[in-house]
């Protein structure tokens, strides 16, 4: 169970003036399992690149294998690698049409061929998973505020249970408090199944916190892609290409600096406060 | 997937033609157009067909591109043709179980062909080589006349540059949302005619909506900037005619005389 990109490159409009190349040769391997962050700037290619993995988009050249199979053979079913690869657009709240959150969330089970009540216990299932209150679910979904629909709009795809769950950008738009409760409901989903989960994202402060495993892009090729405590440390680089790495880096290694023995490695609040306790205490 | 149409898509380029006031590259066209059935010979198409080329070579824009946009009114021109050539009355050439092709028929559907051709990828250069701004610009001025009449000439304008404005942007939200809703399992292209129908659903009312929220966000901002319609307002870069402009007209005129003049005079004395 794994999704494998071999040498994947991918140009829009090809042949015009206003040809760009979103993907230059990546090679990727996500195995099952892994809480995997994507970050870029926009125009960076990392939504293109999550459009590969269910097949929206074809890639020019190279190939995308998933468990074994390659995506790109003729008798491949891409309706059943959709079903497996959920993945939920950027503003997904855009995508919702029925006349109830309840009914929303059902057309993508419905989609798979299910019978009516499994896929109504599918969509209880996922909407309780992404903590909407059940006062909700017969509401329109054009009257429930701006996160309550994008809950809903995620429970759409997690209705369909998929194996692997991409996520553009799950938190633009939203407030602190808000982007919180979004990410903290997505690692409980992950930490409760196991599922495979890529966060998609231009904020390194979002998912810091969250994932085992960063991938950088850059131009639309893969520019880092290590633990983030690699990652951050290059903090320069990154900077350059106009990204950041979280606050607490650059807290740390100013303090670091200027003589205190802190450890830079730390990459949330929570291990930073430690090891600026630490460093305190070992200076007195 | 619906980004193959070129009819009212500017293509980004330096030329000639691109840098002439929007009202000559607006009369142009229509006198083109006018040509087109004014001529009414085979000599006058060539003429006309070589006009265009002329044009086409000095927008520098890829010949590829104005096909492109012929590929829309393709059936169009097929169902055109295919009457003209069965249904004119005249004398007879071939003649197979109820279809009958004369003589007149063919020369008819030759004449129909070559003309929504010439007129479609005449106008298609219009397009290719204005932006949609200066287009709706050009219009206003050329229209203003009319205002005598009480017809609401800047409305008209700004109505219309709004909603080429928003033609691109409708077609990125519409790629959008279908693959949102391909990822959720849906199926846009297969099943009969009810079922495609009822499958654009998901599609059709979140485009809507979106679409309200967009004219809703533009009325908002265009109202927080003092919008209040036509009256006093003035131009950032107002249109003035150059000596270019003068050139091209002379150009056109020089191309409607002579055009009609040899496809009257030596398309009548040789037939053709």
């Amino acid at each position: 169970m794994s999704i494998i990109l071999d040498h994947v490159s991918y140009v829009y409009g090809e042949g015009t003036p206003l040809e760009v190349r979103a993907l230059d040769d990546v090679s990727l391997q996500i195995p099952d399992g892994q809480f995997v962050g994507i970050i870029g700037h926009t125009g960076s290619g990392k939504s293109t690149l999550v459009q590969h993995m269910n097949g929206l988009l074809q890639a020019t050249s190279g190939r995308i294998y998933f468990n074994g199979q390659d995506i790109y053979d003729r008798d491949y079913k891409l309706k059943n690698l959709r079903s497996k690869v959920g993945l939920v657009f950027q503003y997904p709240e855009h995508q919702l049409f029925e006349i109830d959150v309840f009914s929303d969330v059902c057309f993508g089970p419905k989609n798979l061929g299910l019978e009516k009540k499994e896929a109504e216990l599918r969509a209880f299932a996922a909407l309780r998973s992404v903590g909407l209150s059940e006062e909700l679910y017969y509401q329109s979904p054009f009257e429930i505020s701006g996160g309550q629909k994008r809950r809903v709009a995620i429970a759409g795809v997690l209705a369909m249970e998929p194996e692997i769950l991409i996520l553009d950008e799950p938190t633009a738009g939203l407030d602190p408090k808000g982007r919180k409760e979004i990410l903290d409901q997505i690692r409980k989903l992950q930490t409760d199944t196991g599922m495979t989960i890529l966060l998609v994202s231009h904020s390194m402060e979002d998912v810091a916190e969250y994932v085992d495993r960063i991938i950088v892009m850059n131009k639309g090729k893969v520019m880092y892609d290590d633990v983030p405590k690699k990652v951050f440390a290059c903090y320069r680089e990154l900077e350059a290409v106009g990204l950041a790495a979280p606050q607490v880096t650059y807290i740390l290694h100013e303090l670091k600096e200027r003589g205190f023995q802190v450890n830079t490695e730390a990459t949330t609040i929570r291990e930073a406060a430690e090891t600026i306790c630490e460093a305190i205490m070992m200076e007195e | 997937m619906l980004r193959d149409i070129t009819l009212g898509q500017y293509y980004q380029t330096e030329s000639i033609i691109h840098k002439l006031d929007p009202r000559v590259k607006l009369g142009g066209t229509l006198l083109y157009i006018i040509s087109l059935f004014l001529f009414g010979s085979y000599l006058g198409y060539v003429i006309a067909a070589a006009f265009l080329g002329i044009v086409i070579r000095l927008s520098h824009v890829p010949f590829k591109f104005m096909v492109k946009g012929m590929r829309a009114i393709f059936f169009l021109l097929l169902i055109t043709v295919g009457f003209n050539l069965f249904l004119t009355p005249g004398r007879e050439l071939v003649s197979f179980w109820k279809l009958t092709i004369t003589a007149e028929g063919v020369r008819m559907a030759v004449t129909m062909a070559v003309r929504l051709t010439l007129l479609i990828i005449g106008s298609s250069v219009m397009t290719l080589t204005t932006t949609p701004n200066n287009l709706t610009d050009g219009m206003e001025k050329m229209m203003k006349p009319l205002k005598v009449f009480r017809v609401p000439v800047h409305e008209v304008a700004m109505i219309m540059s709004i909603a080429l404005r928003f033609i691109p942007i409708l077609m990125e939200e519409t790629d959008k949302i279908m693959k949102a809703q391909i990822a959720r399992g849906a199926d846009f292209d297969s099943g009969n005619v009810v079922q495609r129908a009822k499958a654009l659903v998901p599609l059709l009312v979140p485009l809507f909506i979106s679409a309200f929220r967009r004219a809703n966000d533009l009325a908002m901002a265009m109202e927080a900037r003092c919008y209040r319609g036509g009256e006093g307002r003035t131009k950032m870069k107002p249109l003035i005619y150059g000596k270019r402009d003068r050139v091209a007209y002379l150009c056109i005129c020089l191309y409607l005389v002579s055009g009609i003049v040899l496809s009257r005079l030596i398309g009548m004395a040789t037939g053709y």
